[in-house]
């Protein structure tokens, strides 16, 4: 019973900070490590499957406020489809903790940016 | 006559150096499309820190921007989450529980976007993260 307040609140969370672009992904893969011990892999595979129908539904409420660079995202995405299938087979290949230690890089990279200040 | 001339050549001279200069500036930044995919492939997250940034610099609104990443980010978590599931590490059901809060939160979050301190907010979870590195990196 514990365990489950714990996840709807790392849900709610996740998806606050989603919404608000503040990367919630990383939320929801560090809940799911450090509090609920799943590995690295899994955790992002989580993730991953978690962010699909949350971006569907801010793509939504976003394309009705004709916010959508099709352009660009056209161009981006498909230069990211092969980046993803690399990224990929890495990720699913190297030891689990080697990929948790990289997690924990990118994770001070984007925090050192977040305490920032931002120039506007 | 002449030096109209001359400046027509010169202005069409910048114009196309400028449209040059241009074109390299797009094809840098669509790289970074590839480098996101990699990252979020690699890392189950963070390519929209990358893609934002970049289509900042090309001249889209911050707003327009934000918008644009997600739906760069989308496909790439759709293919790479097929490729997570099908190398059996994980199942569609273990998100299933927090997906539905997840809504939830993304609602909240998109009404409350105005009233709430972005910056705030965004210093404490830059705290959380590095904290959260930390725990990852030494422990």
């Amino acid at each position: 019973m514990n365990s489950f307040i714990m996840s709807c609140i790392a849900g709610i969370i996740s998806g606050i900070l989603a919404a608000m672009g503040l990367g919630g992904g990383g939320f929801l893969i560090i809940y799911l490590t450090l509090f609920e011990n799943i590995s690295q892999s899994e955790a992002q595979g989580i993730n991953l499957i978690f962010f699909i129908p949350i971006a569907i539904t801010a793509l939504i409420m976003h394309a009705r406020g004709k916010l959508i660079d099709w352009k660009f995202a056209l161009k981006f995405g498909a230069l990211g489809l092969v980046g993803a299938i690399l990224g990929c087979k890495i990720a699913l290949f190297i030891d689990g903790g080697l990929l948790r230690k990289l997690f924990g890089i990118l994770l001070l990279i984007i925090g050192s940016f977040q305490l920032k200040k931002e120039k506007k | 006559m002449e030096i109209n001339f001359f400046s027509d050549i010169k202005a069409n001279y910048f114009k196309h150096l400028y449209n040059k200069k241009d074109k390299v500036k797009k094809i840098f930044y669509s790289t970074i499309g590839f480098f996101a995919g990699f990252l979020n492939g690699l890392l189950g997250a963070g390519g929209g820190m990358l893609i934002v940034p970049a289509l900042s610099k090309l001249g889209v609104e911050r707003k327009k921007a934000h918008a644009t990443s997600i739906c760069v980010i989308l496909p790439i978590c759709i293919l790479s989450s097929v490729m997570y599931i099908s190398s059996g590490k994980v199942s569609i059901f273990e998100a299933v529980p927090y997906i539905g809060w997840g809504i939830v939160g993304a609602v909240v979050g998109a009404m409350f976007l105005s009233k709430i301190n972005q910056k705030f907010l965004k210093k404490i979870f830059g705290i959380f993260m590095i904290w959260a590195a930390f725990q990852l990196l030494f422990r």
